[in-house]
């Protein structure tokens, strides 16, 4: 007797996100485990600091701005913008930031949201002349840029040059310090996958599928992708202005190729276009590099293998994949 | 029918690298128009739908619509305008349904202000517009992922986007290249109907039986240049046209 491995899809009924969920109670639960779960271990993580240590809670802190860099990310890849170049959102706003804290004498209520959208205006600006540019002439360019301002801030030495500006205020509190990553994570998270499936959204992806169909139907694509850019770079200059006033110093390691290449990483190996999947990368990367920190050197070895079997394992991302597992069972059935 | 001249074209000319697309072609439309371009492959027509509706940028000449030029203004503000254009390779938006394929152009600004600032239900005015070029309304095919839909209604959804946007003028860019028979049948009516409506309409077609059905007039283009302006029968008797798609018997000489 034969047994084959027999996959089912779930009922339409019970995926649609319409009326018809609601007609249960497992249905409720069905649709709403994934989501609420996750939300309800990130909001209930930071009161276990005299569990978990407070090193691990700081490895959360990290892992919800790379997350935040990581839906910058995937909002500019959902126009067709590919960025290698997050590390100009969160640089931008960490010295933006660190400017109004060093200088202006701000306190972090104002100097972390003022930095956030003069960074985030200063990135877009910066990003404007070439939104026009499609594919690998666009990731060039927000390549290079961190590195300019990086050499620009070295050599002319402002912003306190090569050493930055250090002996900013610090964070109210501690819980200040752990709950303001994780809300900004999350509503960037569900904001962004609202904002995707609104009319605006579908404007949005039209112009990443096919943008000469946009432009022929009165949309002026360039305006659009601005936009996009504007919002992205809010959500990365936030991550960069809250961990200027946590590191209570800012300097050019605000620029470094860290900030570009692990959330891209966090993206590709989490799931592009959705959302939920950058995050969850950055919830595997991060925590990942931490743990492997006991091995030394090898670190970055191991941490590139895992990496490279993730990525040729799973292409379409750790998300859709197990997106596409939960909606479907398995069960044996007997054959011939 | 002399109705007022709604666009005048005027020398316009294209180069690709030295290899001219497009040689000092003038014409006008009048409202209400449906005119007709033939020319065989290669003839310039594509670049000519170009060039109207500014993927282009002409070398010289001019496009004068309602009286202002419009020559070289970006596509989407040529759009804005009303001057709207299928493509020829159509690529609608494949993840996407059917009807949600058409909330793009309802999204526009002309759109909103052509609606009063009141936007409504952008599903519904999808789908009354789907069900305009022949989607069965209480079927599923509007609400289908366009990658599943057949050429044809693909084709028509192409159409559905540009009637999104209320067109002043449309240019269909061999809309029924790639339909079938029956296809073409049922979407011919949709173009006279559009065009009954009082829609200037310029048609670039291979299919010549069915353009010369429903042209008021028929230019043909050869090696980008304008070789007749006419009716159909008109068209049909020029011996440059003919001697264009079927060779000259000069030319066939040699060949042979």
């Amino acid at each position: 007797m034969k047994f084959r491995k027999e996959r089912l899809d779930r009922g339409i009924k019970a995926r649609c996100e319409d009326i018809f969920a609601l007609s249960s109670y497992r249905e409720i639960l069905y649709l709403a485990f994934p989501r609420v779960l996750p939300v309800a271990a990130l909001l209930i993580l930071p009161l276990l600091k005299d569990v978990v240590g407070m090193y691990w809670e700081k490895v959360l802190m990290i892992t919800c701005t790379i997350g935040l860099l990581a839906l910058s990310w995937d909002l500019m890849a959902s126009v067709g913008l590919i960025s290698l170049g997050q590390a100009l959102f969160f640089g931008a706003g960490a010295y933006v930031t660190g400017f109004l804290n060093h200088s202006l004498n701000l306190p972090p209520i104002l100097s972390i949201p003022l930095g956030t959208l003069v960074g985030a205006c200063i990135s877009t600006l910066l990003l404007l002349p070439v939104v026009r540019l499609r594919g690998v002439y666009f990731a060039i360019i927000t390549l290079t840029l961190p590195l300019l301002l990086a050499r620009f801030i070295e050599t002319t030495k402002i912003l306190g040059g090569t050493e930055g500006m250090s002996g900013l205020s610090p964070l109210p509190n501690v819980w200040i310090e752990l709950y303001v990553p994780v809300f900004a994570l999350l509503i960037c998270l569900f904001g962004f996958r609202r904002l995707i499936n609104e009319d605006y959204g579908l404007v949005l992806q039209g112009i990443r599928d096919n943008d000469r169909a946009v432009m022929s139907g009165a949309i002026n694509i360039y305006w659009f992708k601005a936009q996009a850019v504007f919002i992205a770079a809010v959500a990365g200059a936030f991550a960069g202005a809250f961990m200027t006033h946590y590191n209570q110093v800012v300097g050019m390691a605000a620029f470094a190729m860290d900030y570009s290449i692990v959330p891209l990483t966090a993206a590709v190996l989490g799931g592009v276009g959705s959302f939920a999947g950058p995050t969850i990368g950055a919830f595997i990367l991060v925590p990942l590099s931490e743990l492997l920190r006991a091995v030394g050197t090898l670190r970055v070895v191991i941490y590139s293998a895992i990496l490279i079997i993730c990525v040729v394992g799973l292409p379409e991302g750790v998300f859709h994949y197990m997106r596409r597992k939960y909606h479907q069972f398995e069960r044996m059935v007997e054959v011939g | 029918m002399e109705n007022k001249i709604l666009l005048k074209v005027d020398g316009v000319s294209k180069n690709f690298g030295g290899v001219a697309a497009i040689v000092r072609v003038s014409f006008e439309l009048r409202e209400g128009e449906l005119l007709g371009v033939i020319g065989p492959n290669g003839s310039g027509k594509t670049t000519l739908v170009n060039l109207l509706t500014g993927f282009v940028k002409p070398d010289s000449g001019k496009v004068i619509y309602r009286g202002s030029e419009i020559t070289g203004k970006a596509p989407y503000k040529i759009a804005e305008l009303g001057i709207v254009r299928t493509f020829q390779m159509v690529k609608p938006f494949y993840q996407l349904s059917a009807f949600k394929n058409l909330i793009i152009p309802l999204y526009s600004p002309r759109v909103k202000k052509l609606r009063g600032g009141q936007y409504g239900d952008r599903d519904d005015v999808a789908i009354d517009l789907l069900e305009d070029v022949g989607f069965e309304r209480d079927s599923f095919v509007p609400y289908k992922i366009a990658s599943s839909l057949p050429h044809g209604y693909l084709k028509r959804l192409e159409l559905a986007r540009c009637l999104a946007l209320r067109p002043d003028l449309l240019i269909l860019d061999e809309l029924f290249s790639g339909m079938s028979m029956s296809e073409v049948a049922s979407t011919l009516p949709i173009i006279e109907r559009l065009n009954g409506e009082g829609l200037a309409i310029i048609m670039v077609e291979h299919r010549l039986k069915e353009l010369f059905r429903i042209a008021h007039r028929v230019m043909a283009l050869n090696f980008g240049t304008k070789i007749a302006d006419g009716t159909a029968r008109e068209v049909m008797e020029n011996d440059a046209v003919k001697s264009a798609y079927l060779g000259s018997e000069e030319e066939e000489g040699e060949d042979a």
